[in-house]
């Protein structure tokens, strides 16, 4: 089995690190050839302006959004689920818009308002959560799972098999995360 | 700084990774380098190679123009303090920037010490030529750490000196007996525990940039492949014949930075580079300013 991490900016060693500590094969996503063996993918952490613009000019963008349409499972982190999301609220970009939420970008405001919490999190209990001039969800349509809130706002939605995420599960210790994620791509592969 | 604040500090460099810090000096500039794929901006009135030119002290930039870039796009903003000069640092806090360089590239305010960076609630960068001064500077509370290079020369030959000696001073360590440790501490002049950290992880315990001198797609995918983990461009893009284009173009050797044929197609037509000036020709030395 092997997951895909896009690597074309950002924290995507850290989402590796932990996905091979769990005994899974890696492959970095940069050209359209990586996909084609992958049973799962990440969107990691970064600018998702940059992470944007590359899909597109790197000729990524199309088969990806295939991929994530057709029920691939998909972990995102932070510019991730701005990547995923079907509506950026403070933004007229939108990338594979397959995940029907509205997302706020920088929605903390800049690097002084980053911030550490632990928080419940539907299914996992007591999660630390590590906000970098984060994101939340402003909104979600129907059959989107909230799994988590900080002050009311969301920072953590299951759609199908695609889990976003506000915060950054890949920098602290806690992998629960990332063994849940892996038991949904064992579980599609074992169904097919 | 808690710990916490440091850790989310760490944290927003990893997240910096992969991607390019350009130097911008207005907000069309910052909006530029942003469209061009740009993970972050340095704000500043004059780029390395234009304050060289003209001599001269050299200070931080106006509040009011840094606020001008910080509204004029969405990525994070970074300024640049004179070494040592903390006061300047406060301000650049209140104006809630989300990077400090306290860089070589203004003249340094104080010649004995630097910022106590572990004062500060915002994130540090700072430049370093070896190892002992990137450690020091992490010591100092530094959460991100660049080569010096030579700023606004757009010569590559000092930063890839500076990250050449970098990795084989922490290979060195990397490859000591534990209890040779103490001593290598007190060579690199930096407590015990961050030479433990080297010695055990083979890397810097923060994100550590290419910066100074880079001009080209080759140059900033060569820092790349010696081992840095992202890069900052001064004056090498708007310096250029067309910066738009060469931005695109750096941003993208960073990414594909093991692709011969994709940077190969990157490097044509990209019109003129910066003028470089080796380091024979230059009388002002950046680098060795804050040791």
């Amino acid at each position: 089995m092997k997951i895909g991490v896009l690597a074309v900016q950002g924290a995507f060693i850290e989402h590796e690190r932990i996905i091979q500590e769990l005994g899974y094969e890696c492959i970095e996503l940069r050209s359209k050839s990586d996909l084609q063996e992958i049973d799962g993918i990440i969107l990691p952490g970064g600018e998702s302006t940059v992470q944007g613009k590359l899909l597109r000019e790197l000729d990524l963008f199309d088969s990806l959004k295939e991929k994530i349409a057709s029920g691939i499972p998909v972990l995102a982190t932070c510019a991730g689920l701005i990547l995923l999301s079907e509506e950026i609220e403070n933004d007229d970009n939108c990338y594979f818009g397959t995940l029907p939420v509205t997302v706020r970008r920088n929605a903390y405001g800049r690097q002084l308002g980053s911030f550490e919490t632990t928080q419940h999190l539907e299914g996992f209990g007591p999660f630390p959560m590590t906000f970098i001039r984060a994101p939340y969800i402003v909104s979600v349509r129907d059959g989107v799972n909230v799994l988590g809130t900080v002050d009311d706002k969301i920072v953590a939605v299951q759609y199908q098999n695609q889990i976003g995420l506000a915060f950054h599960p890949e920098l602290g210790e806690d992998d629960r995360i990332h063994r849940y994620f892996v038991e949904l791509v064992e579980g599609r592969k074992a169904s097919e | 700084m808690s710990n916490t604040q440091y850790d989310l500090n760490k944290g927003l460099a990893q997240m910096l990774k992969g991607g390019v810090i350009m130097d911008v000096t207005t907000p069309e500039q910052a909006k530029i380098a942003e469209q061009a794929g740009a993970c972050a901006v340095m704000a500043l009135e004059r780029i390395p190679a234009d304050i060289r030119a003209a001599g001269g002290v050299s200070r931080m930039s106006d509040p009011k123009m840094i606020r001008g870039i910080q509204e004029a796009v969405s990525i994070p903003v970074m300024a640049k303090c004179r070494i040592g000069h903390f006061v300047e640092a406060q301000i650049l806090e209140a104006i809630e920037i989300d990077y400090i360089d306290e860089s070589e590239v203004l003249s340094p305010a104080d010649d004995v010490y630097h910022i106590n960076k572990r004062e500060f609630k915002v994130p540090f960068v700072c430049g370093a030529r070896d190892l002992g001064e990137a450690l020091r500077r992490i010591n100092e509370g530094a959460s991100m750490i660049r080569t010096k290079g030579e700023p606004g020369t757009g010569d590559i030959v000092q930063a890839v000196r500076h990250m050449r000696k970098m990795n084989a001073e922490i290979a060195k360590l990397t490859s000591m007996r534990k209890d040779e440790l103490f001593e290598a501490a007190k060579e690199l002049r930096v407590p015990y525990e961050l030479v433990a950290y080297v010695h055990e992880n083979g890397k810097l315990p923060v994100v550590n940039f290419a910066a100074g001198g880079v001009a080209t797609p080759a140059d900033a995918a060569l820092m790349m492949q010696l081992g840095a983990e992202g890069v900052f461009v001064g004056s090498g893009i708007f310096k250029s014949g067309d910066p738009e284009k060469r931005a695109n173009a750096i941003v993208k050797a960073v990414t594909n930075y093991t692709d011969a044929k994709l940077i190969a197609a990157l490097s044509e037509d990209l019109g003129e580079a910066m003028v470089g000036i080796n380091e024979q020709e230059i009388k002002l030395i950046m680098e060795e300013r804050g040791q």
